[in-house]
């Protein structure tokens, strides 16, 4: 068909959404993004790199997005292994109590640990209770209780791709390392889990680049005492109307977000390539 | 470790139970809401000292909270059938297409994944802010559109992919106009597909916070009145509200799961 390759049919299907992303994304992107150098000054980025106060704010939202990371890591990979290797009746049980959460609002789900983590929350409760502590431990308005929310919030980020690639392994070869003398441990530890490195890889880009843009989380369960880069973006533009210096901040966290994400797509595809 | 599925060894048992924790800590706070949603106190705290539907009835009695459920239903239709239709067309345009640009246009598509939410908010706050559009439901649920759009391309894309065009060309050599041949041949293969961007694109809205804080001015839409209730933690009908919420939500999974595309989407 010589026509096919004349055919703009497909193309103009596409024209009008392209149209719609073009007027109400992309646009709004780039005036925000071009607020940040207004009048040809690069004074808010200066702003933003040596004020100790804000360059404190980068550093603890980094420190967070990684301390989530490691520990949705650890989480993400028994419940992807359980995913991918128990009976189809209970892996379909494991993801019904993954993905109800998953599809529960951000919102909701952070309310619900005020709940948990309160002064008079069932996890103080239990402790006073059972005697661990005299008295209810902080676990609100502080660095703990942001991350346990954040935590639960991306788990599911890091499951899917572990998940995916688990599903993948061929399970002979487990089986033939251990015919060939190798302990369960040795098998997991130079067959298979080296084979789900490329999924615990993409999972933990991914949830590191989501948690550094975070805001609900941080917003409720941070009490204002943990200050992420979101909120103090949220800030600038709602209670100082300090449009350049939110701006800057955004195409930071912009253009962090993206180098990330590109680096390591580049180095996971080279991995798939070479393979 | 032995990886037949009907002889699990110690050490998987050991990560099954450590599985068995982690969807545990996964459930617990919509777990805990349940009785908390139902006190009769005037406080949050667990466990409740009593139980009582008074929240629930205070929650369908305040005019402020039907009104502002009724807008995100609103601003979540209106969503639903525009991120459906426009990301459905711009599916076909990237898989079907043969035009020059194409990874382009597939890159524009996915880009409102890569954009920080609160960044995406700020910028089209910034433009509809000079637009006079801030305050208006409308300008709420295009900007939930943008947000919802990647998700619908990336559905229905992966969908496309498994319906052979050689479908359409029969279809046409037997007459039917190529309108009609995607509209009779095509379409009807990718209903799995387009529930599951539906049910998506609506509760992507439905839920979203950080958008409309931005844009919602007075009138509020729901999550923004839960958020300014939970900042100033008035009393327990946020809890209530909270609860109808992960039943909606347990709803929608049951029904994507009966009617979707479901964890095919996943893998």
């Amino acid at each position: 068909m010589s026509a096919a390759r004349h055919d703009l049919g497909p193309f103009a299907a596409g024209t009008l959404p392209l149209l719609f992303l073009g007027v109400l994304f992309l646009y709004p992107v780039l005036r925000l993004l071009l607020l940040s150098v207004e009048g040809g000054s690069l004074a808010a980025f200066e702003k933003a790199a040596t004020d100790a106060l804000y360059v404190g704010v980068l550093f603890e939202t980094v420190k967070l997005s990684l301390i989530v990371a490691a520990i949705c890591l650890a989480l993400a990979y028994p419940v992807a292994y359980f995913l991918a290797t128990a009976s189809r009746v209970s892996a379909a049980i494991g993801f019904g109590c993954l993905l109800l959460p998953f599809w529960t609002s951000i919102l909701v789900r952070t309310y619900a640990w005020t709940i948990v983590l309160g002064r008079n929350g069932l996890v103080n409760r239990l402790l006073v209770d059972l005697g661990l502590a005299a008295e209810p431990v902080p676990l609100l308005n502080n660095e703990i209780g942001v991350v346990v929310g954040m935590v639960h919030v991306l788990l599911p980020y890091m499951v899917f791709p572990i998940y995916a690639v688990m599903l993948r392994i061929d399970r002979d070869l487990a089986a033939a390392a251990a015919g060939l003398g190798a302990s369960p441990w040795r098998v997991f530890t130079r067959v298979y889990f080296p084979l789900t490195l490329p999924g615990a890889f993409a999972g933990s880009v991914l949830v590191f680049v989501i948690a550094l843009g975070f805001f609900v989380t941080p917003a409720i369960l941070g009490g204002g005492r943990v200050i992420t880069i979101g909120l103090l973006i949220e800030q600038q533009v709602r209670q100082f109307l300090d449009w350049p210096f939110a701006a800057a901040l955004s195409a930071l966290l912009l253009a962090t977000a993206l180098l990330i994400q590109g680096t390591f797509q580049r180095v996971l595809r080279g991995e798939a390539r070479w393979h | 470790m032995a990886l037949s599925r009907n002889r699990p060894s110690p050490q998987r048992r050991l990560v099954y139970v450590a599985a068995g924790v982690v969807f545990a800590f996964l459930l617990l706070p919509l777990v805990v809401i349940l009785p908390v949603s139902f006190t009769s106190s005037d406080y949050l705290g667990f466990p409740p000292p009593g139980y009582s539907l008074r929240w629930y009835e205070a929650y369908f009695a305040d005019p402020l909270w039907i009104a502002a459920t009724l807008r995100s239903l609103a601003i979540a239709g209106a969503v639903t059938v525009l991120a459906t239709a426009l990301g459905t067309l711009l599916a076909f345009s990237i898989v079907r297409g043969r035009y020059p640009g194409r990874a382009v246009v597939s890159q524009i598509a996915t880009a409102p994944l890569a954009v920080p939410t609160i960044v995406y908010s700020i910028a089209v706050y910034g433009l509809f802010s000079t637009l006079k559009l801030v305050g208006h439901w409308h300008g709420i649920a295009l900007a939930h559109t943008v947000h919802a759009l990647p998700f619908v391309v990336l559905i229905m894309g992966a969908a496309l992919r498994t319906v052979d065009p050689a479908q359409e060309q029969a279809a046409m050599g037997l007459g039917a106009s190529r309108l009609g041949a995607i509209l009779r041949v095509t379409l009807p293969q990718l209903g799995p597909a387009l529930v599951s961007s539906a049910f998506l694109a609506f509760i992507s809205s439905f839920d979203e916070l950080v958008i409309a804080m931005f844009l919602s001015g007075a009138d509020m839409t729901l999550p923004k009145k839960m958020f300014d209730n939970i900042q100033m933690e008035i009393e327990p009908t946020v809890a209530a509200v909270a609860m109808l919420q992960i039943a909606l939500a347990a709803l929608v999974l049951a029904l994507a799961a009966r009617f979707g595309s479901g964890a095919r989407v996943l893998n």
